[in-house]
């Protein structure tokens, strides 16, 4: 990478790396609508340096746009949308291709679905219901991914939509470490061994890690308990007292390290339930067609099911702990070393599945092999349903929670109304409340439409808050700023993460509750 | 001025938030087509801050009908900002935030009229804050944050039965971020938790014992940071350390590499180097966004009511999922800074000079060298040199005097403290108390100025 991109993308390689990066400068983005919710989402990302974009929008530039959106000018007026906001966006990142496309949306859905299958991924904003379920199932055939975003007053949300994301590097912020308290393996035994817990130097003894020291009194505690760790509240109430009984002083860091690490002897001998799901599931039975990360899991299973003796590879890293620096580096070497020796038994297994199933045994990288090990505990699958399916089947007992949930309920009655204002639009051909003398009017169909929706989701019965339902109207369909950076924020947020295939994208559709600002999202 | 009729139609959207009523308001909504256009001859918005917070909260207020802002910022442009600091462009590395943002907002959106501060916000008499009606902070520092809450806090007061009187609360609205997370927070002093009394969300910066680094160095930080604070000025003996000065950043890198070398501790890398020196904090475009546009939606429904205000702190987690939480914390009632103030007994002669010394002295406030205001006078001032020339001569006589003879009343005091070791400037609202009075004169909410004894400054 060229030293003025490495210094002015220096603040997010520090997040996303340059494998990260490299992903963002490869991929083509396509823009539906470019109004202040497209047009933020684009510029988070002509920022953050993605490899081309395309925005689409068939309108010219009104007055009202100039109210709300930064990426036009007073020059923009009676001009293509589309134009001058792309030539704006260009403007903030030269290393970017950008591109426009005078064309309506709803136009390209329905003649020329060919379109989209050559970018990585389509924004769509500011899109009704009929066309972006077109969308949906043009992009799925052609594998795009497919992100919908869209801002309505006070409310708005955004949701992915494609067959399968998986995540190796989904970077968990809390996430225990690695260190296999529980059992030992035969070199680190070894190595605990070389240290005396009863040594009466006392810098060596407040200098020994807390891994030696869990060893050693774990090992005591097994001789003394029938083969057991402590498990119970008392036993490991009693363990703790063990440690603190060999504190030569009460100051000593390394052993009240130990005291707040003891859980992690007791750390059960098992894979989390995500991974059990994972490597339980029916892509594992990989052929010519699956993907490398699929490959991976397979190996992974094995892995698990034999060498790993129920444990997957060693993350192979050591947190920083009150050591000798001699101790430190001794005891990372060991666990460096068992991580190795694991990832080339799974490398030994990945190239023996590629060979079984037809493919080049090494057309996977090593260094791929080496990330998926390191990652294994982590590894994260994201699978969507197709928008139509949520849509004419959502969850039942899902929406009666929300709607029952005070936390829940305004988010839930701002998913409904939004599908609302959908067929209101397709009823009225505009949305409700543009017309100050309609108002009323409309606030009465858009409740009669809503009951609708309530209905056809499976909620007979069910009543949305009056209040809410004036306030749909009260926005009369505008595009707040403030809402629609927020949107497109949060949109172009998603975005990196499915692009750069890292952490771990949205799970549900976000919907922003500009009221009280507790946005929730919804599992439908 | 606006011109209505150039106008027509432009602020469709906003206006409809704001010319029309609604059930779920805030207090003190009043409806109507004029209103977006009365909050624009009567708002005065300060942005603090021009960076990657900065840069998107003035966009933001630009575009939801605020068209009086000043900005404040004392630093200058460089190229990392450029990721995500989208008013500024390679050619302006170098300038001022404050002003080359305040310009770019001034192009693109016509009719807004912002205001640039090249300086520090310490650099400005506290009354300049007084002007706002709210305040928007994006900062990156605690104790930047911690300045600004503590002169808000100042403008608050207190009616008799230590109620805070409405008119005299200064809203402040808080970003922060860090990489995929964030937080947005409302500020009203005397109502909501000020930014000290919760203090504890943020954590306090990582810090190495020094014997680590000095002797069991493990990590590759503890080898930067031993290059960084021990070895420098071993070597360099008094030549202060810049982080700004690639050669000095480039030898701290190299002792660093030589000591991981010596110790066999891997991954010194001249990225890590900076980031550690610096204390870099992740920054990207998406969340400043997000951050932003929610504390400019908070500042237009404070201002305008149009609708509730987040009650109080609301976080954004983007790291796994999407996460918003939003949670109402309450206000420490003994708040030094927001609360009304700290009681100070004091002997009618008490000089101020022996006052300074008690505030530096006293345990719950320990501010050093402080510069005394009484309601709006200068009392004493430890700057600029020809101020304190002028307020010398006060320091010998009896605060009491200078008071005006009140029994009791509200003083601030500016100083400098002491925050997880490192010396910040601070603000202190303090409640003076005079002992030894006659009967009968010692009752609260007595407020009378007396104002020949005022030191002729202005
Ligand atoms: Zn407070």
């Amino acid at each position: 990478m060229a030293a003025e991109s490495k210094t002015k993308y220096d603040r997010q390689l520090r997040i996303w790396g340059e494998q990260g990066q490299e992903a963002l400068e490869k991929a083509s983005i396509c823009l539906l609508n470019c109004g202040p919710t497209g047009s933020e989402a684009l510029k988070n990302l002509v920022l953050g340096g993605v490899g081309s974009i395309t925005v689409v929008d068939g309108t010219k530039v009104e007055k009202h746009d100039l109210g709300n959106n930064f990426m036009l000018d007073e020059a923009s007026l009676l001009q293509s949308k589309a134009k001058c906001v792309c030539a704006f966006l260009q403007e903030l990142n030269d290393a970017v291709k950008a591109k426009f496309v005078e064309a309506s949306p709803e136009a390209l859905i329905e003649g020329n679905p060919l379109f989209f299958s050559s970018f990585t991924l389509v924004i769509a904003t500011q899109l009704l219901e009929t066309s972006l379920l077109k969308l949906d199932k043009i992009c799925r055939q052609s594998n795009v991914k497919l992100l919908v975003a869209r801002s309505y007053g006070l409310t708005g949300l955004v949701r992915i939509s494609l067959k399968e994301h998986t995540v190796v590097e989904s970077k968990p912020e809390h996430f225990v470490d690695d260190l296999r308290l529980q059992s030992p393996w035969p070199e680190l035994k070894e190595f605990a061994k070389t240290i005396d817990l009863n040594e009466k130097d006392p810098i060596i003894h407040k200098h020994t890690p807390y891994v030696v020291v869990l060893i050693h009194i774990a090992e005591k505690w097994v001789d003394t308990h029938g083969g057991c760790l402590p498990t119970t509240r008392q036993e490991k109430k009693e363990f703790k007292d063990l440690i603190k009984a060999h504190m030569l002083d009460i100051d000593e860091e390394n052993y009240k390290e130990a005291i707040e690490s003891s859980y992690k002897v007791s750390i059960p001998h098992e894979i989390s339930s995500q991974l059990h799901q994972i490597i339980n599931d029916s892509a594992v039975e990989v052929n010519s067609a699956s993907s490398d990360f699929w490959i991976l899991v397979a190996a992974l299973k094995e892995f698990i099911e034999n060498e790993g003796a129920g444990e997957p590879p060693l993350e192979g890293s050591l947190p920083d702990m009150t050591s000798l620096t001699e101790f430190y580096v001794s005891l990372q070497k060991i666990y460096q070393a068992k991580a190795e020796s694991d990832c080339r038994v799974m490398e030994h297994r990945v190239r023996t599945i590629l060979k079984r199933i037809g493919r080049e045994p090494d057309s996977i990288s090593k260094s791929f092999i080496k990330n998926f090990c390191r990652n294994a505990r982590k590894l994260t699958i994201c699978r969507y349903r197709p928008i139509e399916d949520e849509l004419s089947s959502p969850s039942v007992s899902e929406l009666q929670k929300y709607m029952t949930d005070e936390e829940y309920s305004f988010s839930v009655s701002f998913y409904i109304l939004l599908r609302a204002v959908d067929r209101f639009v397709a009823n009225y051909n505009r949305f409700p409340g543009v017309f100050d003398n309609e108002i009323d009017d409309d606030i009465s169909r858009l409740k009669t439409i809503a009951v609708g929706v309530l209905g056809d989701s499976g909620l007979h019965g069910s009543t949305l808050s009056d209040d809410l339902v004036n306030e749909m109207c009260r926005f009369g369909g505008g595009e707040i700023h403030a809402v629609a950076a927020f949107i497109g924020g949060v949109a172009s947020q998603e975005a990196i993460k499915l692009i750069t295939n890292q952490f771990v994208p949205l799970s549900g559709t976000l919907v922003f509750n500009g009221i009280d600002q507790k946005s929730q999202v919804l599992a439908l | 001025m606006e011109n209505s009729f150039a106008e027509q139609g432009r602020w469709r959207d906003i206006d409809n938030l704001l010319s029309r009523p609604g059930n779920i308001v805030g207090p003190g909504f009043e409806p109507s087509p004029q209103l977006r256009q009365e909050i624009g001859e009567f708002a005065r918005v300060l942005v603090v801050g021009a960076g990657g917070l900065g840069c998107e909260l003035l966009k933001d207020l630009a575009l939801s009908g605020f068209p009086n802002i000043d900005v404040i910022d004392m630093d200058t442009i460089e190229i990392s900002n450029l990721n995500r600091q989208f008013l500024f462009r390679l050619q302006d590395v170098g300038k001022s935030k404050a002003e080359v943002a305040a310009k770019r907002v001034m192009e693109r959106v016509s009719g807004v009229n912002i205001t640039p501060h090249f300086c520090r916000i310490e650099d400005k008499e506290i009354n300049f804050y007084n002007d706002f009606n709210i305040i928007v902070l994006g900062l990156d520092s605690i104790e930047a944050r911690s300045y600004i809450n503590s002169v808000a806090c100042t403008f608050l007061e207190f009616d008799s039965e230590d109620n805070p009187i409405p008119e005299t609360i200064k809203a402040m609205v808080d970003g922060g971020t860090e990489g995929f997370k964030g937080h947005a927070r409302v500020i009203l002093p005397g109502m909501t938790p000020c930014f000290e009394c919760t203090i504890w969300l943020f954590p306090p910066q990582v810090k190495y014992p020094l014997c680590t680094l000095a002797e069991t160095p493990r990590t590759p930080a503890h080898c930067i940071e031993y290059a960084h604070l021990i070895k420098w000025s071993e070597v360099h003996s008094g030549k202060a350390f810049d982080p700004d000065d690639p050669e000095h950043m480039q030898w701290v890198y190299t002792q660093a590499l030589k000591r991981a070398e010596l110790f066999g501790i891997a991954g010194v890398t001249y990225s890590l180097t900076q980031g550690v020196v610096k204390n870099i904090i992740p920054a990207i475009a998406s969340t400043n966004a997000i951050i932003s546009a929610t504390c400019a939606l908070e500042a237009l429904k404070l201002v305008s009511g149009c609708s509730k205000t987040l009650s109080n702190y609301m976080t954004y987690n983007g790291v796994v999922g999407t996460h918003i939480k939003v949670a109402d914390f309450v206000r420490e009632t003994d708040c030094l800074v927001c609360g009304p103030g700290t009681l100070i007994d004091l002997d009618i002669s008490t000089t101020l000079s022996q006052f300074i010394e008690i505030l530096g002295q006293h345990p719950k406030l320990l501010v050093m060298k402080s510069s005394i205001t009484h309601r709006g006078t200068n009392l004493y001032m430890q700057s600029p040199p020809i101020l304190e020339e002028m307020t010398r001569p006060n320091l010998h006589l009896p605060l009491h005097e200078l008071m005006g003879g009140v029994p009791d009343d509200t003083i601030h005091a500016s100083g400098m403290a002491v925050r997880d070791g490192k010396k910040t400037s601070c603000l202190r609202k303090l409640r003076v108390k005079f002992k030894g009075l006659p009967d009968g004169t010692t009752e609260m909410g007595t407020t009378s100025v007396c104002k020949e004894l005022e030191p002729d400054l202005n």
